[in-house]
């Protein structure tokens, strides 16, 4: 394997530092997080960074908060295997410790982080969809200040955020959700780990207590767009509706109908698109069921 | 770019002048001199390079050097206890869990990241944790079986 060029390297410890760094030295540089996209580009892509500012020596970016309000805020250094078992997330939020247990191996998933999965900004990145239907937002800061954008448009295509190269993600933030809120990510892959999805969905929805309408439903397709999408039309027809297992299939046709796929080595456009169809329809109803008791029984339940 | 770094690696303490984009796995085999961390892929998808670094196990192939200062590093080399071999090599000695022996430093490694966590695991518990750990001789049986005896070995200690 082929090996990396030299570079400058910086460590910054304040994110003014980091910012001022890359504005100074110009274009070239890379932020660094945990490296698992930055140094596969390096080496397989022949990406050659003029320079490159690592974050990690910046205090406060990693670690999971629930704040006074009900939110919580996920540092964008936070890694996705701290996500996976952090007790808050699981308890909350099963499944988006679950859509980052789908991230490569614990070896990757030590290093890899919620802010450089964001920034990366893959079609295929299976961090994005759980926190989109979460309504996640996105905190900013360059050397103009900071912003925060909604995750849901922050991604602008393969490769491209809304960041600017100066700019640093540091923080998602989940504002507060109601007691009833069920959700379920299926990532779909032939392969039972360490492959990209071939077809991501992430659902939720508020599920009545007794008469089990739907509410705030939310669908968000990832690997079948430029970007993560979220189906609305799919929405919409389950919105105010009791699920049931042909609402299911036919709110999935509609995803399927909303999705924009594109043909590779994975897999036809076609297969792609059929798949959100079944994914999206299983992850509603798994989502009613409540959470997978463990990983055998997470994959099972895809089909 | 050289920078000092200061580091610990099996427990010595070691500084050194090195290239910020050296990998960690070079690092260790061609500056260093200690081996037995392998180099399968190179990209994160065999588990043949995993390290613990601060505590944790990870693909040496994609740390760079520049990163290292103050890190705590552990190779295969630092599982042995003293000058017995740890339990987990023992059961892989004894169950065939290594044939051509390539993939298995990082067999090694992250099975005891998982015994650390996990004092008895289930097989589809151990597969999980080996799922970036790829081995092209085994077959996988057994080294489930070598982690599993090595798990009943240390809680009988
Ligand atoms: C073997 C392997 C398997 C993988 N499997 C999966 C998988 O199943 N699913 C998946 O989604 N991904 C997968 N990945 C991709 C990768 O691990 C994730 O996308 C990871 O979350 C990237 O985070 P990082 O911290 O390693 O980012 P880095 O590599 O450090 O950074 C990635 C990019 O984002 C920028 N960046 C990072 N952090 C910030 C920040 N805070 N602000 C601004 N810019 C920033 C960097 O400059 C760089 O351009 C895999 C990778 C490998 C090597
Ligand atoms: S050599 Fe590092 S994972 Fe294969
Ligand atoms: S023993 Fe040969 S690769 Fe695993």
């Amino acid at each position: 394997m082929k090996r990396t060029e030299p570079f400058e390297f910086y460590q910054p410890a304040s994110l003014q530092e980091a910012s001022r760094l890359l504005k100074e030295n110009g274009p070239g540089g890379r932020f660094l997080a945990g490296g698992t996209d930055l140094v596969i580009a390096m080496k397989e892509k022949g990406l050659v960074p003029k320079y490159i500012v690592d974050l990690k020596r910046i205090s406060g970016l990693s670690g999971i908060r629930e704040q006074s309000d009900g939110s919580i805020t996920i540092g964008a250094l936070t890694t996705m295997r701290e996500i996976e078992t952090s007790p808050l997330i699981t308890k909350k939020y099963s499944f988006l410790s679950q859509s980052a247990a789908e991230v490569g191996s614990i070896q990757i998933r030590n290093r890899a982080t919620v802010g450089g999965n964001m920034a990366n900004a893959t079609p295929s990145a299976d961090g994005a969809p759980a926190l989109i239907v979460l309504n996640a937002t996105a905190k900013i800061v360059g050397a103009n200040g900071d912003r925060t954008v909604p995750l849901e448009e922050f991604f602008r295509g393969p490769g491209q955020t809304v960041m600017t190269s100066d700019e640093i993600l540091i923080e998602l933030t989940i504002p507060k959700t109601g007691p009833r809120l069920v959700g379920e990510y299926i990532k779909f892959s032939p392969r039972e780990m360490m492959d990209l999805a071939y077809v991501g969905v992430a659902v939720a929805y508020n599920l009545g207590a007794s008469d089990k309408k739907c509410e705030g439903v939310r669908i968000v397709l990832g690997a079948v767009a430029p970007t993560p999408l979220r189906a609305k039309r799919a929405e919409a027809a389950l919105e105010g509706q009791t699920l049931t297992e042909t609402l299911a299939e036919k709110v999935g046709q509609i995803a399927a109908e909303e999705a924009k796929p594109i043909s590779d080595v994975r897999s036809s456009a076609d297969y792609r698109r059929a798949m959100v169809g079944a994914m999206t329809k299983r992850a509603l109803l798994n989502a009613a069921a409540g959470p997978a008791k463990s990983w055998v029984e997470r994959r099972e339940r895809r089909y | 770019m050289k920078m000092n770094i200061q580091f610990s690696l099996n427990g010595k303490s070691i500084s050194r002048d090195v290239p910020t984009h050296r990998l960690l796995l070079d690092l260790l085999r061609d500056e260093i001199g200690v081996t037995g961390t392998k180099e399968g892929c190179g990209t994160g998808d065999c588990g043949a390079c995993t390290v613990f670094l601060n505590g944790k196990p990870v693909n040496s192939c994609l740390v760079l050097s520049g990163e290292l200062d103050g890190a705590e590093i552990v190779t295969i080399e630092g599982l042995k206890i003293g000058p017995e071999l740890h339990p987990i090599q023992k059961t892989f000695l004894q169950d065939g869990g290594a044939q051509c022996g390539y993939c298995t430093p990082g067999m090694l490694m992250m099975s005891k990241a998982l015994l650390d966590e996990n004092p008895n695991p289930s097989e589809e518990e151990i597969r999980f944790a080996l799922a970036g750990n790829l081995c092209r001789c085994t077959g996988y049986a057994k080294i489930v079986q070598a982690v599993q005896d090595a798990a009943a070995l240390l809680r009988n200690r």
